[in-house]
């Protein structure tokens, strides 16, 4: 198979990402996460296991938190992404991301965007979460850094403080 | 070997019966994928063979929950999610809301489905054994028609059901008539959260005048398919609840389930964490349980 | 004691908000002009001679950039402390999962069915996949002995003590491998060019150690070999001396194909083919006065190695000197081996040795308590250090650390004392059997004896244009909060705001190497060198007379970019100088061997559930003294998740092995804790100061490795009456110890058959 017969199987896919309406040519089954970080740039969503365990790819599709190494792109036709770089609208954070500095939430930062994301998704639904909530919440998000503590105050302090802005 | 996106096919009709005309076609070709949650981890660590995946994500005919005075039918690309939120699933079906609710985190419960779960017939999937339990009927489609399936003889072997290539699961139907019995799920993995059970169980009895009137136990990763533990049901039904049935309940279980070990756990561990918490049911449902 | 303003306080991370945004930039959000990318072609036996390598049909092979020993410019070999390992197995493999081919093509999802298109044949050749076995020198296959190093360390004349001592306890204790496990997997990127020379870029903890290795491996001269660290997702030791394995591999792409090279591992990869915690048996046997004092003992520390060499002399060295914990010794002979078997081999992990030797001595204490008829807490009392006592290598406690206070402290903290009694009172009605269990112990930070010395590390502040101070060292930022505790260092003794300073990228082009960043060492030793370069600067500025003895921010500021316009851009270099009262005998092992140790007393709660055989750990008390808390958030930080992945090396992380093959190697079955199989960790300081220190502040990012284990299995002990000795202990090792205590009455039919 040469390079140019490769090009012809791939389709267009049509997606709103933060906002904005973009193509990319992918192939049907490339992940979500490859069309993302490869094909449009966006970095921010990381990989951390490829298996869908570690909520790293964490992103929202439809305005539901999924996995998005766990996708394929041909089933994103037509969807509306949200990934860590549209939360901070005009370079100003969103509440949580601000508690998340404030707390200690980000240590080496690689499970930060997937942890804001589901943090996020979370306070959409329930602007004053209980622990039990939050733990529940993030529970498909692993860190290996922090050992969750100060990730949940971040989130507990979003909360007491107004939810999502 | 991960698979080159290169080398898929896909297709993504708009409709079930697109689907359907596909399936027929070329059966056994393509591969229909839902919410992906079982299905790309295996495309991603190189195990999944099928080469051409056919959408049935989101798919109005099979992404809705119908509920009649009889039975509530719960379309096959229902998440977790879905079944966790609605109304008649949480409150007469709690087996199944609490399976769903230890089902991978919620990014997977947003993806996960239950005719998913179904099909791809691990032995340790957390809501089959509440299935079982529940008397689920399958409704089973293809170009050829539609048939109701009793649940409990689709799995015939380890990762084997009765579905044919050119057949789709398009609802699981539950028999509404358990509201009055004591319901009991425990699922142990190897941590509390985001975890493959090591034994499931789910649970419903019913006492009259002290006696039990009917007990349903089913069981996960103790057999190649999910169990229901007819055996040990036989050995409960009709008598009171006390040390000694107990005990014999406990030998019924260890006798008539098949664990093995694996990288996950041992068979020795399965079978005495099966037998104890058959135990701790029978001994809740006897202290007068009646919440479900 | 003048109060600090900067140091103490919890200021924002340096690189925080990047983290937050999603904007900090990884090895794998790295992309360069026209790169391609790498795969490995591993052995899937532990041990053979390679027989023939073919490249099967199917694929285009002149379309791959292909890399064999033979290209190799230099010595085939990943530089460390000995030469044995090989970049690429040439003629021999010793490991499963080694190295033997590197390919490289521009479409990323063509590799993997060229790396399955590779075949291998073998002549295999017998294996070891134990200690035991490693011992037993059936077969050779390292050395003449199977041994990497060996230490004995001696104090006073052991060998009388037997006689007069009223009790000899024995016990043997195991730890098990341990995956790092950082969410993101090791990666690199390559790029050479026959003017610059070769340039890699990645994920890793020691830009000097890779820059070490590729000189060796590519035959560079040191200026036309530059290392870039870039934002690393975690590392934990795992990224310590690894990295130098795949950035000779991305330079060996990038060599041999003229491009760019990048090299990401999947978590399947990352898991079977890069370093883990050495397994370790330890044994004990003790002498014990009737009152509970020891008298003596002899310790026997050994640990699996793994198939070469890399870094085991030295975790075996800190095992060795931690293994006698935070008591007197009187006369002790600690015999420690590293021993060789066909794994990969294993490495750096938070702790290094000491968790292994630590987990044994703990376990082994509240034995002796047993044996003697005292509780835990009251055989410790009888033998903790004290100041002017001295330790197993005769290094004399000259700081006023009471252990016994700081027990105390942790109990009234724990409410050990009511727990204990009232779980003992409540088990027998109980299916939630709860006990509570202790753990004292020590971590010296730093280098081990002369090996700072040897370092020689060198830091640089540099004075900017603008008016700003630059802080220059090879030390990274991994999560830890190196970048904003070092400028929160300068800042403090500059005047200046935090903001006002600024730290370089490590870049071995242009940071001086302060050391690798490893051993607790960063804070503590780093930290005090940027100090003295930043009071160089200061020194300078005040010399030429241009700033006074009191001075804003902002006249800092201005002073600093007139010098620079006048003179230009200037650094401060601080170079490490062993202060004179750290002595080490390298030859027997005695003396100082930390010029730090930081002490702990933690306490577990657990209950364990009969139905299931799960432990839960209830209740977490941490509890250390630290010398100074430079920056609270990040402090209590690093003990939580210390204590997570310590709760994770105690009772969930098992590696399954097959002939020397990791066969867990996914997330779903390698188990780490999520956050609902964890306690709420309660952390608490005490501050007792540290001369030789930046600020105070002794070293603690491994510290929370060593407690928690033998605290846990402590109070599981408690909970239940049995006695465990091998970690990590799985439901299935407590159900079975059960079974076997209770007998045939509850035994269950045993297993149909394996699959």
């Amino acid at each position: 198979m040469n390079e140019s017969q490769q090009e012809r199987e791939k389709c267009e896919i049509i997606l709103r990402v933060n906002g904005k309406f973009v193509a990319v040519h992918a192939h049907g089954m490339e992940r979500l996460l490859d069309v993302l970080r490869l094909d449009l740039g966006l970095t921010g969503t990381k990989e951390g296991c490829g298996e869908g365990e570690c909520g790293a790819c964490a992103i929202l599709l439809d305005g539901l938190l999924v996995n998005s190494c766990l996708i394929p792109a041909f089933q994103a036709n037509g969807a509306e992404i949200v990934t860590i770089e549209g939360l901070a609208a005009d370079g100003r954070l969103q509440l949580l991301q601000q508690t998340f500095l404030e707390c200690g939430g980000a240590q080496c930062g690689i499970c930060t965007p997937g942890m804001i994301m589901a943090a996020f998704h979370l306070l959409s639904k329930k602007p004053h979460p209980t622990r039990e909530e939050i733990r529940e919440g993030l529970s498909g998000n692993l860190c290996r850094c922090t050992g969750y503590a100060q990730i949940f105050e971040a989130v507990a302090e979003a909360g007491r403080r107004g939810g999502t802005t | 070997m991960r698979a080159n996106p290169a080398e898929c096919e896909f297709a993504a009709p708009d409709s079930m019966r697109g689907v359907l005309s596909l399936l027929a076609r070329d059966p056994g070709e393509w591969l229909p994928i839902a919410g992906g949650t079982d299905l790309m981890v295996q495309y991603s660590a190189g195990n999944l063979h099928a080469r051409k995946l056919v959408s049935i994500w989101n798919l109005p005919e099979l992404r809705r929950i119908d509920v009649s005075a009889e039975e509530v039918e719960i379309g096959a690309s229902c998440t977790y999610t879905d079944l966790r939120a609605h109304e008649v699933v949480n409150r007469d079906f709690t087996l199944l809301a609490s399976a769903a609710s230890w089902t991978g985190g919620i990014a997977n419960q947003n993806r996960g489905t239950i005719g998913g779960n179904i099909v791809n017939a691990s032995p340790a999937a957390d809501s089959l054994p509440a299935l079982l339990v529940y008397g689920a009927e399958l409704l089973v489609v293809s170009v050829r028609g539609e048939r109701r399936v009793p649940y409990r003889t689709f799995h015939i072997d380890y990762r084997k059901t009765q579905l044919e290539p050119d057949e789709l699961i398009r609802a699981v139907c539950l028999p509404r008539r358990f509201s009055g019995y004591y319901a009991q799920a425990r699922k142990v993995g190897a941590r509390n959260a985001q975890a493959i059970a090591k034994v499931c169980l789910a649970a419903l009895g019913r006492l009259e005048d002290g006696m039990v009137a009917d007990v349903r136990l089913a069981m996960g990763s103790v057999a190649p398919v999910p169990l229901r533990l007819t055996e040990t049901e036989q050995v409960v039904k009709g008598r009171r609840i006390g040390a000694t049935l107990v005990r014999l309940a406990r030998m019924a279980v260890v006798s008539e389930i098949r664990p093995i070990d694996d990288m996950r756990s041992t068979a020795r561990y399965r079978a005495a964490v099966a037998a104890n918490l058959v135990a701790e049911f029978l001994e809740q449902l006897a202290a007068g349980g009646t919440k479900t | 004691m003048t109060k600090e303003r900067i140091v103490g306080t919890s200021v924002p991370r340096l690189e925080g908000r990047d983290k937050v945004t999603g904007l900090a930039r990884y090895v794998d959000d790295m992309v360069l002009p026209g790169m391609i990318y790498g795969a490995t072609v591993r052995s899937h036996i532990p041990r053979g001679k390679i027989k023939r390598i073919s490249f099967g049909p199917g694929i285009n092979w002149s379309e791959f950039a292909i890399v064999t020993p033979q290209d190799i410019p230099g010595k085939n070999c990943i530089a460390l402390i000995e030469d044995d390992q090989p970049c690429l197995a040439d003629g021999v493999v010793n490991h499963p999962e080694e190295a033997i081919l590197l390919l490289a093509h521009p479409d990323r999802n063509r590799l993997p069915k060229a790396v399955e298109a590779i075949s291998v044949e073998y002549d295999p050749l017998p294996g070891i996949f134990t200690m035991e076995e490693s011992e037993e020198r059936s077969h050779s296959i390292w050395g003449a002995d199977n041994i990497f190093k060996s230490y004995l360390i001696e104090k006073g004349d052991v060998d009388p003590v037997w006689q007069e001592a009223d009790y000899i306890v024995e016990g043997e204790y195991r730890t098990g491998a341990q995956e790092q496990l950082y969410i993101e997997t090791n990666g690199m990127i390559a790029s050479f060019d026959a003017q610059q020379g070769l340039t890699v870029w990645g994920s890793l903890q020691c830009p000097y150690y890779v820059h070490k290795a590729l000189m060796k491996l590519c035959d560079l001269p040191a200026d036309r070999v530059r290392v870039v660290q870039l934002e690393t997702g975690g590392a934990f030791g795992g990224k310590e001396e690894y990295p130098s394995m795949i950035a000779g591999h991305a330079a060996l792409l990038a060599m041999k194909s003229g491009k760019a090279v990048k090299i990401i591992y999947d978590r399947l990869e990352d898991m079977t083919a890069t370093t883990k915690r050495h397994p370790s048996r330890t044994r004990h046997r003790t002498a014990v006065s009737k009152d509970g004092r020891i008298l003596g003992g002899e310790i026997e520390f050994t640990i699996d190695g793994g198939a070469y060499e890399t870094l085991s002399p030295v975790v075996l060295s800190r095992g060795a000197i931690h293994s006698g914990g935070p008591y007197y010794w009187p006369n002790v002979r600690i015999r420690a081996k590293a021993v060789a078997t066909n794994a990969p081999p294993h490495g750096a992990f938070r702790g290094f040795g000491a968790p292994q030797s630590l987990f044994a001595l703990e376990r082994h204490m509240d034995r002796v308590a047993q044996v003697v008829g005292l509780s835990p807490v009251e055989i410790r009392r009888r033998n903790f250090l004290k100041p002017g006592k001295t330790t197993i290598t005769g290094q004399t406690v000259r700081e006023e650390i009471d252990l016994n206070k700081l027990l105390d402290h942790a109990l009234e903290l724990s409410d050990y004392e009511t727990k204990k009694e009232q779980f003992a009172r409540h088990n027998p009605q109980s299916v939630r059997k709860k006990g509570i269990g202790l753990a004292a112990f020590l971590h010296g930070a730093g280098f081990t004896g002369a090996g700072e010395r040897y370092l020689g590390s060198v830091v640089g502040l540099e004075a900017c244009a603008g008016g700003s101070v630059r802080v220059l060292v090879s030390s990274t930022e991994f999560g830890q909060g190196t970048k904003t505790v070092l400028c929160q260092i300068a800042a403090e003794v500059l005047g200046l705001r935090y903001e006002d300073v600024e730290i370089a990228q490590p870049d071995t082009q242009e940071v001086p190497n302060s050391g690798p960043t490893v051993a607790s060492r960063t804070i503590m030793v780093v930290g005090k060198l940027v100090q003295s370069a930043a009071m160089g600067i200061k020194q300078t500025l005040m010399a030429g007379g241009m700033l006074g003895e009191s001075y804003s921010p902002e006249e800092f500021r201005a002073v600093c970019r007139s010098y620079v316009a006048q003179h230009g851009k200037f650094r401060s270099l601080a170079r490490y100088e062993q202060p004179d009262d750290i002595v080490w005998d390298e030859e027997k092992y005695r003396g100082s061997a930390y010029a730090a140790f930081a002490w702990a007393v933690y306490v577990a709660e657990v209950a364990v559930d009969l139905t299931t055989y799960k432990v839960s750990v209830d209740d977490f008390v941490a509890l250390q003294e630290v010398g100074k808390v430079l920056h609270p958030v990040l402090a209590k930080g690093q003990i939580i998740g210390g204590v997570a992945q310590a709760i994770g090396f105690a009772l969930y992380e098992k590696v399954v092995w097959e002939k020397g093959r990791m066969q867990n190697g996914q997330m779903t079955n390698y188990i780490m804790p999520t956050s609902a199989d964890l306690p709420t960790i309660r952390v608490y300081f005490e501050e007792l100061g540290n001369v030789h220190g930046a600020f105070g502040a002794k070293g603690i990012g491994e510290l929370p490795m060593d407690g928690p284990a033998p605290a846990i299995v402590n109070a599981i002990e408690d909970a239940l009456g049995v006695r465990f000795n091998s970690i990590p202990l799985l439901p299935e090792d407590i159900f079975d110890a059960l079974d076997e205590e209770v007998g045939s009455e509850s035994k269950v039919s045993s297993a149909r058959g394996k699959r």
